[in-house]
């Protein structure tokens, strides 16, 4: 579905990616690691084209990003929901009309079924009517989750979803995640968190992906 | 859950940029003293127009005959005219003025105690064209031929600068409602530039969601247009209701007719439907620019 080949970025300074391998494979779930700058959400955001490779090739659902129009980018990213650490909701908009807003934003209906279906999944159905700045860290999360998740996407890309929550929400999230995968949804999760990676070892077969040294390598035997 | 999403009434796209911020306020501020000042803009416009058609019919339908000859002799060559001018085609009726009218025509210059009858002064007659008119060149011919003291004044010379300025005057009012119309879209185009300068947060979050520049433009364009609409309907408004109140003193004098007559107050409801398409134009051009950069 997504695959970077020989990818590598930088801000205009040092290299920060340097010739980077990836492939996101259907129903595949993934661990992404590595200490805080390392190039975690750089990474994703090359993953879903909010930033282009300095070099390198990257390849979204088969199509090469360099030659895709800003429709095509546009229609590609549809087909990936991203979580944000800071959820990046409009603060003027309900906290279902932010979970809806891939629909509107598409110009289809809000199939509100779904939308009812969704936000109990993720356990806000009593909040539908709430304003952002008024959710807890937790609730954020979810609703954000809710959000990446209402078109039904091929794969997702959390940014350290579970930044700003207690463990236990953590866990939860965790577990929509999972839940998510089960039913064919490839997952990314970049984080530092070491203990939730273990967590989810039991429930959820994994690979884990570390960033070292401007490089993108195999970690899995390094956390059991 | 007690309520769903609704995108509705300014359409799905315009609720998603936020209506509070300057950038909204200005827009309608902007539209509202544009519009203002379109209203009186058109109002010259429509006043000089009438003004010049009134000017040109009233002196254009009517002629001066004046007849100088030695009072012996001035009342034959009075006659002698009177008579060119009933065989005269174009020429729908002749009258010749009283002493007691050409009193009330000196009177302004000299006072009401004038002795005419003493003084030589010419007879004058009065020509009313037919439609058609009459041929002035003809005539002159004539008169020199058979009444060589008799003078034609067509007010052609009266007329033409009169209804020049009068056509000048109108042209700069509509010079005036271009450049209002430019200055609206400028302004417009900066607030545009601004609103998505301030609202890049939701446009970062439109993107992430699959939006297409199109929808985000819509996005900002609706927000903008509904602010111009409404701006500029206040200001049609204020205006209309300046010149409902303007004191009306006849409608002889240029300053006391300028304003609206009959059918003319609907000319400026079409202000605000204009400002919003000047807004329209100019927040789409502006957000696609904006879109297109950065990127």
């Amino acid at each position: 579905m997504i695959r970077l080949t020989n990818v590598s970025h930088d801000y205009g300074g040092s290299g920060l990616l340097s010739r980077v391998d990836l492939h996101i494979a259907p129903g595949a779930f993934y661990f992404l690691t590595g200490p805080s700058g390392a190039g975690k959400s750089t990474l994703l955001k090359l993953c879903y084209g909010e930033l282009r490779q300095r070099s390198g090739d990257i390849a979204l659902f088969g199509q090469d990003l360099a030659t895709l129009s800003r429709d095509a980018l546009a229609d590609t990213r549809r087909r990936i929901g991203v979580i944000h650490q800071d959820c990046r909701f409009l603060d003027h908009l309900t906290l279902a009309e932010n979970v809806a807003l891939p629909f509107v934003a598409t110009g289809r209906p809000v199939p509100e079924a779904d939308l009812r279906e969704l936000l109990t999944w993720v356990g806000l159905q009593h909040r539908a009517d709430a304003l952002p700045p008024t959710l807890s860290g937790g609730e954020r999360q979810r609703a954000a989750l809710a959000r990446a998740v209402i078109m039904s996407p091929e794969v997702v890309l959390a940014d350290e979803p579970t930044g700003n929550v207690d463990w236990e929400m953590s866990q939860r999230l965790l577990s929509l995640l999972v839940e998510l995968n089960r039913m064919g949804t490839a997952v990314m999760i970049a984080t530092h968190d070491l203990t939730l990676i273990r967590a989810a070892k039991s429930a959820v077969s994994a690979r884990i992906l570390r960033i070292s040294d401007h490089t993108l390598q195999a970690a899995g035997s390094d956390l059991s | 859950m007690s309520r769903l999403p609704r995108f509705s009434g300014l359409g799905e796209a315009g609720r998603i940029v936020p209506a509070s911020g300057h950038t909204a306020v200005l827009t309608s501020i902007t539209s509202a003293a544009m519009a203002f000042l379109a209203v009186f803009a058109l109002a010259l416009s429509l006043s000089s127009g009438q003004l010049a058609q009134r000017w040109s019919d009233t002196l254009a339908q009517s002629a001066t005959l004046r007849v100088s000859a030695p009072a012996s002799e001035i009342a034959a060559q009075t006659a002698v005219v009177v008579e060119i001018l009933r065989t005269t085609p174009g020429v729908a009726s002749t009258r010749v003025l009283e002493i007691d009218e050409q009193r009330a025509l000196l009177e302004p210059w000299f006072g009401p105690d004038l002795p005419v009858e003493q003084l030589a002064l010419p007879r004058l007659i009065e020509i009313i064209e037919a439609p058609q008119g009459f041929d002035p060149v003809g005539l002159r011919l004539r008169l020199a031929a058979e009444a060589p003291g008799a003078i034609l004044d067509d007010h052609t010379r009266w007329r033409r600068p009169l209804v020049q300025a009068a056509a000048s005057l109108r042209g700069l009012a509509w010079v005036s409602v271009a450049l209002i119309a430019i200055t609206m879209a400028a302004m417009i185009t900066l607030a545009a530039g601004f609103s998505l300068a301030a609202n890049a947060q939701v446009i970062g979050v439109l993107r992430l969601v699959g939006a297409r520049d199109a929808f985000i433009a819509r996005a900002f364009v609706m927000r903008l247009t509904l602010g111009a609409l409404i701006g500029a309907t206040a200001g049609t408004a204020v205006g209309l209701l300046a010149f409902a109140l303007l004191p009306v003193a006849g409608d002889t004098g240029f300053l006391t007719g300028l304003g609206f007559r009959g059918l003319g107050w609907l000319t400026p409801l079409a202000i605000p439907p204009l400002a919003a398409l000047i807004a329209l134009v100019a927040t789409r051009a502006a957000a696609f620019r904006v879109l297109r950069k950065e990127s």
